[in-house]
C-alpha cells in the first residue's frame, strides 16, 4: 500500500556539505514502510520526481526520514524546503530488505548508498555490522546513528582522513572471514556492488542489493527503470521500482 | 453533476479522460491510489505479438518540461495480455483500448486477430513507436504505410479501430486522410516526438537507445495544432494528447477538435492529475451551461 500526499517537514537538518536530513510527519505512509523502500519525491517546476530512500521509519511518531545529496537541478530545488513546507511524497515503494530474523547481518553503505542501511541497523541493532565508505571525512554522515542503534561500524575514507583508508571491501572482507553471517545487504555505486556481491558468492553468504536507475513513474506502470537480471535461468529486464530496488545479489546482471 | 460522457467510434466513455498507453501499465499499478473505474478507458501497454524485451537502460530522460523515453515496447506478448491482464482490467475498468505494434503487418494483423475473440473494447494501432527499429513509426511516416497497416488490421477485426499517429512527419493531415480512407473508426493523436540529449560531461546520450520520444508539457502546443490540423482534414472523431495535465489543457485540445483525451506523462508528475482533469472538467461544464461536451469538439474560433 502506497500513498500520494504532501507531508508537512518537522526537522530539517544539513548533515554535511550539500547533504541533508529531512523527517517529514506521514503517519499512514510511516505505517506502511519497510527498510529498503523508497519515495518518489514530486519537486516543484519538475515533470519527474526525484526518488529517495527511506532512511528511518518512526511507526509510533508517524514520521519517515530521508537524507538526500545536491547533485543536479532537482535535488537543488528539493534543499531550499524548509521546516513547515509541505513535501510532494508517493511513498512506500518497492520491495525493501528481507532481513533474517536471526544471525549476524552485514550492512554496507558507500557515498549517498547509506542513508537506506540505517532502518536495518534499527532493526538488527547488535546483529548488525555496518560498514560505510565515504570519499574523505568531509562527507560522512550516520555513523552516530548506526552506533546508537548499538551496531558495530567500520568507517572507511578512500583518502584515509577518517576510519581506515581504503574500500568497503577490505573491512567486508575480514567479516565474512570470520564467518556466521546470515546476510549481505548492500546499497551504493555499481561498482562497490559489485565487488560485494562477488565476494558474497566466493564466502556463500546470501546478498541482497539496492539499485538505482532513472525512474518515470515509480510505481511499475511505465518500464523505464529497467536492470538486467537471470530470473529461471532467463535474462529479462526487471523494473527498479517494483520488482527492487532491493534485489538478490545473483539475480543482477552488473555488467547489463 | 454535468454528464461527462462521450462516445467514439460507437464506443461510449463515462467521461473524456483516458490513461495513455505506456504511462498506465495494464491499470494494475495506481489501485492503492484509486480505482480504475474512475478513468473513461485505459489504453494499455503497448503489446507486440510475441513478448518483447525492450531497449537497454538508461530508458528516461527529463526536459525542460517533459520527458524522453526510449522502452522500446517491452511486453509480456498478446495473449499474455489477454490471459494475464484483460480479465482484471474488463472487471474494475471502463474501457478497455488494446495498444498494438508491431514490425511487420502480419505481426499486427495475428495481433488483431487474436484480440478481435477478446474481451477488449477498442484496438488502438501504434504505426508510432519512435522507439524500436523495424515496425512502429516507419508504419507511420508514410501514406502507404499508414494505409497498408489499416487495411489489412481492417479485415482482422471487427473491433472498433483507432490509428494512433505519429507527429514525426512532414504532414499529419496526409497520413490521417490515408487511414481514413482504409476504415479506421477514429485517429488518436500525437506519439511522441523524436529528441535527444547528451550529459555535456560524459560526451555520451543520458538514453541508451540515443534517442527517445519527447511527451509532457513542452509538446502541447504541437498536439493542439496537429489535432486542429487532421479536425479539419477527415471526418473521424479524433481522442487527442501529447502533454495534456490540466483541465485547461482538456477543454483547449478539445476546442481544437479533439472529442477525448488521453494523458500520459502528467501521471509520473501527479498520479491523481486526471481525476484533477475530471472534476475541472465537470466544473467547466456546470459554470457555461454545457450539457454535453461535444458542444465544444472543434469549436475554437480561427481568426
Ligand atoms: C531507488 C533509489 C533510491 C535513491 N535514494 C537516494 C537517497 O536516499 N539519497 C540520495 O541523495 N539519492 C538517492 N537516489 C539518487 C537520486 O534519485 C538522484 O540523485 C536524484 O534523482 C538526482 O536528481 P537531480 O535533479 O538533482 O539530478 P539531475 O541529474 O538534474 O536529474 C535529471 C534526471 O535524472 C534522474 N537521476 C539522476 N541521477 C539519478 C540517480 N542516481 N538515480 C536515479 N535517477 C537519477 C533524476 O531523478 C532526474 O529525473 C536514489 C535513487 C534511486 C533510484
Ligand atoms: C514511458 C512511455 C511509454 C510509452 N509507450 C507507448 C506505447 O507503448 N504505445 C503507444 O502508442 N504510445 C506510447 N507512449 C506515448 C504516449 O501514449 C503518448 O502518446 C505520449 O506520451 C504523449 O502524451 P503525454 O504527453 O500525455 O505523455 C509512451 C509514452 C511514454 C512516456
Ligand atoms: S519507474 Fe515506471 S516502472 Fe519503474
Amino acid at each position: 500500500m502506497y500513498f500520494c500526499e504532501k507531508y508537512p517537514v518537522v526537522e530539517k537538518r544539513e548533515l554535511a556539505d550539500g547533504i541533508y536530513s529531512v523527517v517529514v510527519n506521514a503517519p499512514n505512509a510511516a505505517k506502511a514502510a519497510a527498510a529498503g523502500q523508497f519515495a518518489n519525491i514530486g519537486v516543484p517546476g519538475f515533470t519527474l520526481r526525484r526518488p529517495i530512500s527511506i532512511c528511518g521509519i518512526d511507526k509510533e511518531r508517524g514520521t519517515l526520514r530521508f537524507v538526500f545529496e545536491v547533485r543536479g537541478k532537482g535535488t537543488a530545488e528539493l534543499a531550499k524546503i524548509s521546516e513547515g513546507d509541505e513535501l510532494d511524497i508517493l511513498a512506500p515503494l518497492g520491495n525493501g530488505f528481507s532481513i533474517p530474523e536471526t544471525g549476524r547481518i552485514i550492512a554496507v553503505g558507500g557515498g549517498i548508498g547509506v542513508p537506506p542501511m540505517l532502518e536495518i541497523s534499527v532493526e538488527t541493532c547488535e546483529r548488525c555490522t555496518a560498514i560505510i565508505g565515504f570519499r574523505d571525512k568531509s562527507r560522512i554522515i550516520l555513523a552516530e546513528d548506526f552506533e546508537r542503534n548499538g551496531s558495530e561500524v567500520h568507517l572507511c575514507t578512500d583518502d584515509g582522513s577518517a576510519g581506515q583508508k581504503g574500500l568497503v571491501t577490505f573491512p567486508l572482507a575480514d567479516e565474512l572471514e570470520k564467518g556466521d553471517v546470515a546476510a549481505v545487504m548492500a546499497c551504493g555505486p555499481a561498482v562497490m556492488l559489485k565487488s560485494v556481491a562477488k565476494m558474497c558468492e566466493v564466502y556463500n553468504v546470501p546478498c541482497q542489493v539496492s539499485l538505482e536507475q532513472r525512474m518515470g513513474c515509480g510505481v511499475g506502470a511505465c518500464v523505464v527503470c529497467s536492470c538486467l537480471t537471470v530470473r529461471n535461468g532467463k535474462e529479462m529486464y526487471s523494473r527498479v521500482c517494483k520488482d527492487g530496488p532491493v534485489f538478490n545479489a545473483e539475480e543482477v546482471k552488473f555488467d547489463g | 453533476m454535468a454528464d461527462l460522457s462521450v462516445k467514439i467510434a460507437g464506443v461510449e466513455f463515462s467521461n473524456p479522460v483516458i490513461a495513455a498507453s505506456g504511462t498506465f501499465g495494464n491499470g494494475e499499478c495506481y489501485t492503492d491510489l484509486y480505482p480504475i473505474s474512475k478513468l473513461g478507458g485505459i489504453s494499455c501497454k503497448g503489446m507486440t505479438i510475441e513478448p518483447k524485451q525492450g531497449n537497454p537502460p538508461p530508458r528516461i530522460a527529463e526536459t525542460y518540461s517533459g520527458i524522453l523515453n526510449s522502452v522500446g515496447l517491452q511486453n509480456i506478448g498478446v495473449r499474455g495480455f489477454i490471459d494475464y491482464y484483460l480479465p482484471t482490467l474488463k472487471q474494475d475498468g471502463n474501457v478497455i483500448i488494446a495498444n498494438v505494434s508491431g514490425a511487420t503487418i502480419e505481426d499486427y494483423v495475428r495481433a488483431a486477430e487474436l484480440l478481435d475473440q477478446s474481451d477488449v473494447d477498442m484496438i488502438e494501432l501504434n504505426i508510432s513507436c519512435p522507439n524500436v527499429k523495424a515496425g512502429g513509426a516507419t508504419w507511420g511516416i508514410s501514406c502507404d504505410g499508414a494505409a497498408s497497416v489499416t487495411r489489412e488490421v481492417r479485415k482482422a477485426t471487427k473491433k472498433p479501430l483507432i490509428v494512433k499517429l505519429t507527429p514525426n512527419v512532414t504532414d499529419i493531415t496526409e497520413i490521417a486522410k490515408a487511414v481514413e480512407s482504409e476504415g479506421a473508426d477514429a485517429i488518436s493523436m500525437i506519439n511522441t516526438l523524436l529528441g535527444m540529449r547528451i550529459d555535456i560531461r560524459t560526451r555520451r546520450p543520458i538514453l541508451r537507445n540515443n534517442m527517445g520520444g519527447l511527451s509532457g508539457p513542452a509538446v502541447f502546443p504541437v498536439a493542439v495544432r496537429m489535432v486542429r490540423q487532421c479536425y479539419k482534414a477527415v471526418s473521424l472523431p479524433i481522442i487527442g494528447m501529447g502533454g495534456i495535465s490540466t483541465w485547461e489543457d482538456a477543454v483547449e485540445i478539445m476546442l481544437a477538435g479533439a472529442s477525448a483525451v488521453q494523458m500520459g506523462t502528467a501521471i509520473f508528475t501527479d498520479p491523481y492529475s486526471p481525476l484533477k482533469v475530471i472534476d475541472g472538467l465537470a466544473g467547466y461544464m456546470d459554470k457555461n451551461g454545457i450539457k454535453s461536451l461535444s458542444e465544444i469538439v472543434g469549436q475554437c474560433q480561427e481568426w
